[in-house]
Parts: C-alpha cells; sequence; structure tokens
C-alpha cells in the first residue's frame, strides 16, 4: 500500500490560514494529507508542540506564518523564526530535519501554499514514514525525542531563545548587540549539552549506570559524558549511587 | 429638532469602511452605500503597499470583514443616492438598492451559480484580464460574499437557479427605494484612473503590450489573472525588460491633467520592485521627470529600488512609442537628460496612470448640493480638509484630490472626527444593544457535545461523505448529538442549532463547515443568544481546506474531515467560557503639545464634551506654525493660529499647562496617570486621564551649509518669509537664489521634508509679485509640489522663476562670498553654471527633535524610526494609531506634513481616541494571556518579546497581563521559559489536545 503520511500544519490565523482558504475558494488541488490547526499567529507555536507531535506518530509538521513584515502581531512571525531553527537543530541529532518546515504564506497566495503542501507532502513521502509511528514505534528514538522534549522545555533553551532576538538585534544589557555569530556558538553548545544531558537522564532513569556503559549507549567519549554527569550533579539531578570496583555508579534522583 | 445618531457614508472602499468602522465604534448606527458588489474599493485590488511592501489583502481583508459583520454597520451594495434633504443633525436620504437579481439574505456564496453559468462574461476585479461568469462575486474574499449577476452579460438561461440549493436566486427581484434618516454624511467615492483617451497617446487599447499600472498590479498578484508570474499579454511570454512610464496623464496640461496625480512616482517603484522580485532577471526602467517620494520612509524605498533592485530611472518624458510588427515589442524614443536622443526596445511598457475624480463626482456633487473644484474633484480648503462647504457633509480620500491609502485612512478617520462634533449628543441612540440571556454555568456538567456538520449544498457534500461524518462523530467521546445541515450558517438552521442544545442539553458545539475567519462569529452569536459562553464552541474547516481543495480524491477527503472533527472534539472538551469583565474609562484626554495639531485636537473633544489636558513644553501655545504666514495657496496661518489659540484658551473643558514637562507615565488605556512638572519648579503634578495624543511636532533643521549663521546675507527660507511677510527691505537685492534640500534627503536626514519646495515657490511667486525685475533662481533635486501643488510650480516658472536641477552627488557650491555670493553648479544639460545673487535663500527641512522624542518613547514605550520620529502601529491603516492600546499621535510629530495634513490628523486621532472615550467601560478578557505567579521567576523574557507593551513587572516582580493591552497572540507563552503563562482559548493543553487526536500514539 502506498504510504499516505500524516502531516500536522500550524497556521497562523491572518495570513496563511486566509492563505489556505483562498487556495479553497480558488479550488486549487494539493495532497489531502495536511491536517491544520489554527493558532492566533505563527509566535504562538511552542516548539514543544513539534516534539509532541512526532512523539505521538506523525510524520511531518509544518508552521506558516504572515510574510516578515507582514505580521498581524507586528513580530510574532520572528519570535516563530527563532523558535523553528532550535526545534531544526534538535531535530538533526535524531535525522528529523527534513521533517519540519516553516514557511511564509500571505492571504493573496492561495497557490503558493498548495504548492508548499504538495511539495511538503512530497518530500514527507520521500522520508518514508516515521519510526516512531505505526504500531510498533521505535523505542529507542522515542527516547530520544523525549530527551529532545525535555532539552527544548528546559529553562536554559527557552531563556536563550527567548533572548536571541533582542540581544542579537537591538541591544543586550549593556547597550550592545551581540554577533550572530557568537550568540550562535553559545547556543549551538547549549542544545549540543542539553540534549546530551536529558539522554543520560532518560538513560539512568531506567537503571543505574557508570560513565562507560553511559558512553557506550550514547556512543559519545567518555570524558564528555563524565564532564556532564558533573553538572547533573551539581543541579541536583544525578547522585553518585555506589562505586563498583573502580567505577562509580550514578543514577537519576528526579522524581518520577 | 433631535439629532439623528445615524452616518451615511458613501463609498465603500479603505476610506469609507475605516470611516464607518469608527464611527460604529463610537456609538453611531452607520449606513455604508456601495455602488459595486462588495467594499474594499482599489485597495482590495493590489498586490502589495509601499513602502513596506506589504500584502494589501492581507491587511485589509480582516477590517472588510470588522465591517461585514459589525453590529451597527448596514452595508448597502450595488446602491445608488438619489435625493438628499435636510440639513445637518437630520437628513433625508432617498436610496435605491439595486436589484442583484439574488436574495442577498438567502445566498450562502457557495459560488455554484458562477461555476454552472455557460456564459463567460468579463472579470472586472482583474481588470479585464480573465474571465468570470455572468454570475459572480467581485473577487474571493468579497464582503459581503454574495453573488450578483449581471444583467449586461446574463442570458437568461436559468441555469442557476436550478443549481441553487439555498434558493437565493429570482429573476424577479425587482430594484427597491429605501429612505434613510442621518444626521452626517461622509463621502469617500474615491477615484476613476485616466479615461482611455489620455492613454491612447501611448498606445494603449492598440499595442497589446502596453498595460496600465492598476491592470499591470492584477497580474503581479497572486491571486490575479496569471497568479503572479509576470507575463504579456500578447504572447503569455516572460518579459525581459519593462518600461514604466510616470506621468500619464498627469501634469499634462495639454493632454491631460494639470495636476500631480502624488501616488503614481510610489507604486511605479513598487511594481518595478515587485516585478523584479518576481521574474528573475529582468530589467526595470522607469521614466519620470521628479521623483516625487515625499511621503514618511519614501525617500528610502526609492534608494532601495535603486540600489538593492537596480531598479533604473531616466530623467525624461518619452517622445514616442510604437510597436515592432511581429514581435510586438516597443520601440520607445526619449531624450536623455543630456540632451541626446536615444530609441530603446523593451518588451512590456507600464503606463503609470493617474488619477481623476470619480466618474459620477458631477452627479453625486449635485444630489448633495456641494461644490467641486475647477478638476472636478470635491471642493476642500486647505485648512478644512475634510469639509465640503456644506455643515455636515464631509469628504475623505482621493475624491477630493489624489492621495495615498494612509492619508485616505487619516482623512477617512478625520470626517468621523467631524461627525462626532456634530452628532455626539445623539451618541448611542441608534446603536443595536443587544439583550443576552444569563450565562448558563456549565462548571460541573458532564461534557455533551453538538457537532453540526455541513453540506454547504454540493461544495462539501459533493465530496465528502457528509452521512459517513455524521456517523464518525456519534462514536467520539462525550459527543452527545450529531446531524447534518444542508447550509449550516442559514438561519433556520441557527434556530434549529438552538432548539438542539436545548433538547439535548449541549454544552459544547462543533461546526464542520467553512472558514472560522468570516464565520466563526456567526455561530458564537447562535449559542450565546441561547445562554451558552461563545467560547464553548469550535470550529472546523472541512470546505475552504478540505473538499475544496481535495476535489479528485473523495475518500480521503473524507478521512481529513472524520480527522478534522475529531480534532475539533478533542479541543472543544478542553474548553472553558471566558470572561470579559467592565474596565471604567476616564472620559478625558491628555495631548502633549500644544501646537496647531494639539490644539486641534484639543477642540474636538471639547466639542463633543471631554475634557482635556493640553501641556505644552514652551512657555506659549502656537508651535512651529508661530514662523509660517501663509500657506501657498494663500491662507493667512497667523490669524488662522490666534483664533485657534484664543479658542483653546476660552475653553473650559480644556486645561493648558505650560512650560510643563513629563516625569512619569502609569496606567494603560482607560486609565493612565501622569506626572508633569511646570516651569523647572519641584512641585508635581499628577494628571488622570483616558487617552494620550502625541502631538509634539518636530523642528526647523538650523543649517550648518553654505556659511549660514556668518553671512548675513545667507538665511533660511522662513527668515525670508518673515521678512516678506512684515515689510522687509529688499532694495539692495538684484538676484535671489533658493537652495532646496538643504539638510535633507542626505546622509545624515534620509527622508524629503514634504513642504520646502511649495515653500520656496510659495516665498518665490510673493516676491515676484511684489518686485517683478528680481532674479529668481530655485537649485533643486526634485520638484515635490504633489497634487493640486504643482499648479503653483506651473505659475512660477510662468512668471520667469528660473529652475535649475543639481544632483545628490554634485550640490551647489559656494565660491566667494566678498561682494556678492557666488554659487557654482552642475548641470547635466547645461554643464557647469556660475550664479551671481545678493541673497542665498535655504530651504531648510524638518527634522525630529530627537532627545526629546527618545525621552517621550521611552515613558510611553512607543517606537520611533530611524529618523527619530514617532512611528505608528502600522504605516498604512494606522497611521495614527500606536501599537499601544490608548495612545495616538498627529501633527509632525509623525514625520513632516503640511498645516492642512496635522489638521486632517489631528481630527483624526480624535476620532480614533473617541471610540475609547466614548465608552463607559472597556470589555477586557476573552483570548489573553495569564500568568501563574507561582511558576514566574521574573525573568522579563515575555515582557521584553510582547509588542503591545501588554506585559509589565507588578510590585512583586512577578510578571503580570495587563488585559485591556493583550491581543492574545500567544508568543509570550511560547516564549517563558517556566511555561508560567498560558494563552485561554489556546492553552498548551487545548492545543495538544488536536495534536494527539491527529497523532494517534498515547505519550505516557
Amino acid at each position: 500500500m502506498n504510504f499516505e503520511p500524516k502531516i500536522l500544519g500550524f497556521l497562523c490565523n491572518w495570513c496563511s490560514y486566509a492563505g489556505a482558504d483562498l487556495a479553497g475558494v480558488s479550488r486549487i488541488q494539493y495532497p489531502p494529507n495536511i491536517r491544520v490547526i489554527r493558532v492566533m499567529c505563527s509566535g504562538r507555536v511552542d516548539p514543544e508542540f513539534i516534539i509532541q507531535g512526532f512523539q505521538t506518530g506523525i510524520d511531518g509538521i509544518i508552521v506558516m506564518g504572515c510574510h516578515p513584515g507582514d505580521c498581524h502581531y507586528l513580530e510574532g512571525n520572528y519570535e516563530a523564526e527563532m523558535k523553528y531553527k532550535m526545534v531544526q537543530k534538535f531535530l538533526k541529532f535524531i535525522n528529523f530535519d527534513n521533517r519540519v518546515r516553516l514557511e511564509w504564506v500571505s492571504a493573496s497566495e492561495g497557490n503558493r501554499f498548495a504548492e508548499i503542501v504538495t511539495d511538503f507532502t512530497r518530500q514527507i513521502k520521500e522520508q518514508g514514514p516515521s519510526p516512531v509511528g505505526g504500531k510498533s514505534p521505535d523505542s529507542m528514538l522515542l527516547d530520544k525525542l523525549n530527551a529532545i522534549l525535555l532539552a527544548i522545555g528546559s529553562y536554559r533553551m527557552r531563556a536563550l531563545v527567548g533572548r536571541e532576538r533582542i540581544i542579537t538585534e537591538f541591544e543586550n544589557v549593556y547597550g550592545e548587540k551581540v554577533p550572530l555569530e557568537k550568540f550562535d556558538d553559545i547556543f549551538d553548545t547549549a542544545i549540543r549539552d542539553e540534549y546530551l544531558r536529558h539522554q543520560i537522564l532518560i538513560s539512568l532513569s531506567n537503571d543505574p549506570k557508570s560513565v562507560k556503559d553511559l558512553a557506550i549507549e550514547l556512543e559519545t567519549d567518555p570524558s564528555v559524558i563524565l564532564k556532564n554527569i558533573l553538572v547533573l550533579k551539581n543541579r541536583s539531578q544525578v547522585n553518585m549511587e555506589k562505586i563498583v570496583g573502580v567505577t562509580p555508579i550514578y543514577t537519576n534522583i528526579m522524581e518520577g | 429638532m433631535e439629532k439623528v445618531g445615524a452616518v451615511l457614508v458613501v463609498g465603500a472602499g479603505i476610506g469609507g469602511s475605516q470611516a464607518a468602522l469608527d464611527l460604529a465604534d463610537s456609538g453611531y448606527k452607520v449606513y455604508l452605500v456601495e455602488s459595486s458588489t462588495s467594499i474594499g474599493g482599489v485597495m482590495a485590488q493590489l498586490d502589495k503597499t509601499f513602502p513596506t511592501n506589504d500584502c494589501a489583502i492581507c491587511i485589509v481583508s480582516p477590517k472588510l470583514v470588522e465591517a461585514g459583520r459589525h453590529p451597527n454597520i448596514e452595508i448597502k451594495i450595488k446602491s445608488e443616492i438619489m435625493n438628499v434633504s435636510g440639513e445637518v443633525g437630520n437628513f433625508n436620504i432617498d436610496l435605491m438598492e439595486h436589484t442583484l437579481f439574488i436574495d442577498q439574505e438567502k445566498c450562502t456564496g457557495c459560488g455554484i451559480c458562477g461555476q454552472e453559468c455557460p456564459v463567460e462574461a468579463i472579470d472586472l476585479f482583474n481588470e479585464g484580464l480573465s474571465s468570470n461568469s455572468a454570475t459572480s462575486v467581485k473577487y474571493p474574499q468579497a464582503v459581503p460574499l454574495v453573488y450578483a449577476i449581471n444583467r449586461d452579460y446574463c442570458i437568461g438561461c436559468g441555469i442557476c437557479k436550478g443549481v441553487c440549493q439555498a434558493k437565493a436566486i429570482d429573476y424577479k427581484l425587482k430594484s427597491k427605494k429605501t429612505q434613510l434618516k442621518v444626521g452626517s454624511v461622509i463621502l469617500a467615492l474615491g477615484f476613476d484612473e485616466f479615461e482611455a483617451d489620455v492613454l491612447k497617446q501611448y498606445g494603449y487599447g492598440k499595442y497589446k503590450n502596453v498595460v496600465s499600472s492598476i491592470e499591470f498590479e492584477r497580474i503581479l498578484s497572486a491571486s490575479g489573472p496569471y497568479s503572479g508570474h509576470v507575463l504579456r499579454s500578447s504572447d503569455g511570454n516572460v518579459p525581459q525588460k519593462i518600461a514604466f512610464l510616470q506621468c500619464v496623464g498627469s501634469r499634462d496640461p495639454k493632454f491631460g491633467k494639470e495636476y500631480c496625480s502624488s501616488v503614481c512616482c510610489m507604486y511605479t517603484a513598487k511594481e518595478a520592485v515587485i516585478a523584479k522580485e518576481h521574474t528573475e532577471g529582468l530589467e526595470a526602467t522607469i521614466f519620470s521627470m521628479d521623483i516625487r517620494a515625499y511621503g514618511k520612509d519614501f525617500d528610502k524605498y526609492i534608494e532601495r529600488a535603486k540600489e538593492e533592485y537596480g531598479v533604473k530611472y531616466v530623467r525624461s518624458r518619452i517622445s514616442s512609442i510604437e510597436e515592432i510588427p511581429g514581435t510586438k515589442d516597443l520601440k520607445l524614443t526619449y531624450e536623455t537628460e543630456e540632451g541626446k536622443i536615444i530609441s530603446e526596445i523593451f518588451d512590456m511598457v507600464i503606463l503609470g496612470v493617474g488619477l481623476t475624480p470619480p466618474k459620477d463626482a458631477s452627479k453625486i456633487a449635485d444630489t448633495f448640493d456641494i461644490d467641486l473644484n475647477k478638476y472636478g474633484f470635491i471642493k476642500t480648503q486647505p485648512l478644512k480638509p475634510v469639509e465640503t462647504g456644506r455643515p455636515g457633509i464631509y469628504v475623505c480620500g482621493a475624491c477630493s484630490s489624489p492621495k495615498d491609502i494612509p492619508e485616505t485612512v487619516i482623512e477617512a478617520s478625520a470626517a468621523a472626527g467631524k461627525v462626532n462634533i456634530d452628532l455626539s449628543p445623539a451618541r448611542g441612540t441608534l446603536v443595536t444593544t443587544k439583550k443576552y440571556p444569563d450565562e448558563i454555568d456549565v462548571s460541573g456538567q458532564p461534557i455533551r457535545i453538538g457537532v453540526f456538520i455541513c453540506h454547504c449544498g454540493i461544495n462539501i457534500g459533493g465530496y465528502v461523505d457528509v452521512p459517513a461524518v455524521v456517523k464518525y462523530a456519534e462514536t467520539l467521546p462525550d459527543v452527545a448529538y450529531s446531524e447534518r445541515n444542508l447550509y449550516t450558517c442559514s438561519a433556520d438552521t441557527q434556530s434549529l442549532i438552538q432548539e438542539k442544545i436545548k433538547e439535548h442539553k449541549l454544552n459544547r458545539v462543533i461546526v464542520a463547515s467553512c472558514t472560522p475567519r468570516t464565520h466563526e462569529p456567526l455561530f458564537q452569536e447562535t449559542i450565546r443568544e441561547i445562554g451558552l459562553n461563545k467560547y464553548l464552541f469550535q470550529m472546523t474547516n472541512i470546505r475552504d481546506q478540505c473538499s475544496w481543495v481535495h476535489m479528485r480524491e473523495p475518500e480521503k477527503a473524507t478521512e481529513k474531515a472524520k480527522d478534522l472533527v475529531r480534532m475539533a472534539v478533542a479541543k472543544v472538551r478542553l474548553n472553558t467560557p471566558l470572561s470579559t469583565v467592565p474596565l471604567k474609562v476616564n472620559p478625558s484626554a491628555l495631548i502633549i503639545g500644544g501646537g496647531v495639531a494639539g490644539m486641534t485636537a484639543a477642540l474636538n473633544f471639547s466639542q463633543q464634551g471631554f475634557k482635556i489636558k493640553l501641556i505644552e513644553k514652551d512657555k506659549k501655545l502656537g508651535g512651529f506654525s508661530s514662523k509660517i504666514y501663509k500657506t501657498i495657496e494663500g491662507d493667512d496661518i497667523q490669524e488662522f493660529l490666534q483664533e485657534l489659540i484664543n479658542n483653546v484658551e476660552n475653553e473650559d473643558l480644556i486645561d493648558v499647562y505650560l512650560g510643563a514637562e513629563i516625569q512619569d507615565i502609569d496606567g494603560y488605556v482607560g486609565n493612565f496617570k501622569t506626572t508633569i512638572i511646570q516651569d523647572n519648579s519641584k512641585k508635581k503634578l499628577e494628571i488622570e486621564h483616558g487617552i494620550i495624543i502625541v502631538a509634539t511636532g518636530a523642528k526647523e533643521y538650523i543649517p550648518k551649509e553654505y556659511e549660514y549663521g556668518v553671512n548675513p546675507n545667507v538665511i533660511t527660507q522662513k527668515e525670508l518669509e518673515n521678512r516678506l511677510f512684515n515689510k522687509g527691505n529688499f532694495s539692495n537685492i538684484k538676484s535671489i537664489v533658493m537652495i532646496q534640500c538643504v539638510g535633507s534627503r542626505n546622509e545624515e536626514n534620509p527622508y524629503c521634508s514634504r513642504i520646502c519646495c511649495s515653500e520656496a515657490i510659495k516665498n518665490a511667486i510673493r516676491l515676484k509679485e511684489q518686485y517683478p525685475d528680481k532674479e529668481i533662481s530655485i537649485l533643486y533635486r526634485d520638484i515635490r509640489t504633489y497634487g493640486f501643488k504643482e499648479k503653483y510650480y506651473r505659475e512660477a516658472r510662468e512668471k520667469g522663476i528660473l529652475f535649475i536641477r543639481y544632483k545628490k552627488e554634485s550640490p551647489p557650491e559656494l565660491i566667494s562670498n566678498k561682494e556678492r555670493i557666488k554659487i557654482n553648479l552642475k548641470n547635466e544639460r547645461l554643464g557647469d553654471i556660475l550664479l551671481d545673487s545678493d541673497l542665498l535663500v535655504l530651504s531648510t527641512g524638518m527634522i525630529a527633535p530627537s532627545k526629546e522624542n527618545e525621552t517621550l518613547a521611552k515613558l510611553l514605550k512607543v517606537p520611533l524610526n530611524e529618523d527619530k520620529f514617532f512611528l505608528e502601529a502600522h504605516v498604512k491603516l494606522r497611521p495614527v494609531d500606536f501599537a499601544t492600546e490608548g495612545i495616538f499621535l498627529c501633527g509632525t510629530a509623525h514625520g513632516p506634513a503640511t498645516i492642512g495634513e496635522s489638521i486632517a490628523q489631528a481630527n483624526s486621532a480624535v476620532s480614533r481616541a473617541t471610540i475609547i472615550l466614548s465608552k463607559e467601560t472597556l470589555m477586557i478578557g476573552g483570548i489573553v494571556s495569564s500568568v501563574d505567579k507561582d511558576l514566574c521567576t521574573g525573568c522579563k523574557i515575555c515582557v521584553r518579546i510582547c509588542p503591545f507593551n501588554a506585559i509589565i513587572k507588578d510590585d512583586e516582580g512577578y510578571a503580570y497581563v495587563q488585559e485591556a493591552l493583550c491581543k492574545g497572540c500567544g508568543v509570550c507563552g511560547a516564549s517563558c521559559p517556566e511555561k508560567a503563562i498560558s494563552i485561554k482559548h489556546f492553552t498548551n493543553e487545548q492545543i495538544l489536545s488536536e495534536i494527539y487526536a491527529l497523532g494517534g500514539n498515547i505519550i505516557e
């Protein structure tokens, strides 16, 4: 049987939803895979929604907003873009970055809406069914998605992305503009670290493990694991449970 | 006689619609009369708008929808005014509503009639470039969305009646006469393009690849005839070289009209830019005389068109145009600035057609007994920009002079502002106030959902298996009732929904039909009428986004419809009633700035009975205008200003604070508290008020150029005016040189000051009239006598005043100042010129008082543009509003403007503010965000991110949402690091429930 992907679209009320309506009024045909959730502004789309969407087995997710400068709420679409970029970076870890897209569609672009949906549907068909969809989802991948969900929802990531525009495009508290490259460096490091830390936490919540065990499981250099274990220890999220021989065993001490 | 609290607005383009909305929101009944079949006018036809390249339909459509469903606006389409009698406060209007042959009440706008019509007639909206049918709507987003039969094309085959399932078609439907009683009238007739005759000399109508600018606008539009691809109509090829001709019919008394059409320079630049965006490698050349980019941020747009987009400007009027047989390319012949004759071949030619008065202007002027000016536009006075001369009848937009969208919107609100003065005693007498039953308390009730699925004739039912979707809906959790309707939006279905709510004790309702953008309010109203909170309703779109776009895959469309209904059910289960609470409004205004704009605003408010606090930093009222003596048209400014000051000082409702400085501004819309000090004293004064108008003005640029201040024979235009009007001595002066754009349009101030060209011409003409033997030269870059001011430019040249152009790169140089002033100038055609003069007059621009503006902007938390002028909420459609509710701006605080324009802005700002002040309370709440204090850490990300300044830190340091300012976009919620903010009606749980309902796999 042909693969018919489940595609979710978040459309802002003012431009892209109106563009989708115009495609309808103009009877422009496009593949029927997309299901739309209407939000008032593309900036409303919480990064977590996208990850949670994938967790439930959706094959592709597209966010659409007003063209830059057209936002009904002045600049919500710029915020959407910041968040989307972060989501993309996280999803790259699990090769899901080709399953998301952000597009600008105006109220007069019925054609463009249909073209984008057609193209995105084709793209998702090429990607094939989501490994976490269907009856027997890939549990390893689900763990990774869960780690991404926790990382993307962490205070640190949300704080960084929430300040990104202000400090890179306007000014920080010192009246300076932080160069984008510099910010991106910090941001990318944070993404990498938080993803790994949450993978560690998830792994440790299943059962206590040593640095070496974690290194093998997460395919990461043990010294890097250790560094991050120490951060988590400082955050009171893991504890050294015992030492077996010369090998300390760590456990997740967070609730639940 | 008692005044009638209703207003007639004639013409429902952007101007008429804006005026109607302002008035309807301020407590008046409005009849919005439109001659065509839908509202929106020319703006709805445009692709993008300058200088922001905003999508026109994106920004105008929400306004039209709002007008279409406003309880106090009655739209009369295809209607005509037959007779007018009475006087201000009490007019009787005879109206003829022409038949559509389709019952407006019954038509659902589904469009089947249009699809089945066998006669392909012409589609006016696309300017005749594509075909439509004899029964049609003007455009897909039309408001009201009703079809009309065009009798000129209809052959009477009767097919449409057969296919119309709403039984709306009635060939016997007669036109009907109605009488309306109104207190005031606003004419917003818009404009027409020049007749084809004027265009014929450019081969229009004869050569296929010569099109008018408005036709080209449709060609550029994504929803236009070519779906946004730029194509030649002769062969459908993509053009590689396009020529744009400016001043087609404008500034051309021989073949066209004497005046300047004001908007063509900008829309042409925009069309060239967009065309280049749409077509890779396209060469765009604009042939123009002066480039008149005199509006806010317009010059920057032209620079970008040149620099970034590579649009080429040639300063020339073409001398001939010929079509090349075979290729149908066009050969243009023109003379360059250096005087060379050149022939060049283009693929396509766009005529920058000017604006003429609407075709029916003279008939309407007769009907309303008002005057037209010599150009056939409705006559107004420079200092009374929206008054027709007949009391109670006002005018706005391009029917009184050519103007662009923001100027039209400003005048629309200004006209509404004037109506407010006439009719404020009758405010609220004719508006619909609907009584709703007490709301049913649904808390604690088990959830019972009713699902109503629409066939929309065959629009949905023809492709989606509606009975199957109904059956499926019944299986979903908490669904107590499900049914299908032929048209869920019809009036009888509304009663049916209400009956079913009662019968089945439903407490949540879903309609699966068309788009919530247009229909959600209707269904929300239906459930409110029976006592359910409107937020217990959920709509899902199975037509525009399902049946219509998957017509060839009915099974998959049915599956999609089921999924969408399942998602809606999941969400509506979590919907809760949202309440709105009244917030008391302090019915008084704070006006900052005591110039013409501030005082005009103050007097408008006082005539409506509102209290005003007017604060001025100087020791006296008057502002910038104190230095101006006459307008170019000859109005006496000093006399006008003195009268204004007297009126303000004698008005009991206005408290004037001179020498005042603002220390602090607290609060928000409806309830502000401002602290001021006067005359540098220590004593602080607290003022409470409901709204704020910023009318702080601009200041004169003090030149550093041309030894100004050193050489007494170098003066500014203002100083010259002072001498001219105060019997200054000119006896030793033989020749005078004026230099334009001193301190404007340069790196420091990269904008046009708008008024200096007219000012120089005004003074030059007066000098010449008093001293005909004096030699006067004006050195300029572009002469920007827009609109009817063009007449004075012509007059000046006829009087022998010499105009010599210079380029930005080579400004006039001061050579010697020993005895006489010598100016060296490079001109393309004349080469180096040396001018001798006894008096050098510098036309200096307006600049923003940057320090003061920065301070005030911080206090108000409103933005400034790059040039430190205040930045409005939206350059096109909200020209006098700030994004922050309750704060408005007018006059030169917004950017350079004439006195007349400032007056229009002042009345406009008053109208916008009156929407708030006319209400005892504002209803706040509904879809807004709220902060969970237990989770908030006080990081302030939301405070910085909210574009409306709705979130502040409270006394304890937590984020606090000022609901009166919140627009419900939800950006704060998606950004809060602690997820402490939730957006009502779009909560995380609600959106996640939809996601989960789609995804299927349950997350543990």
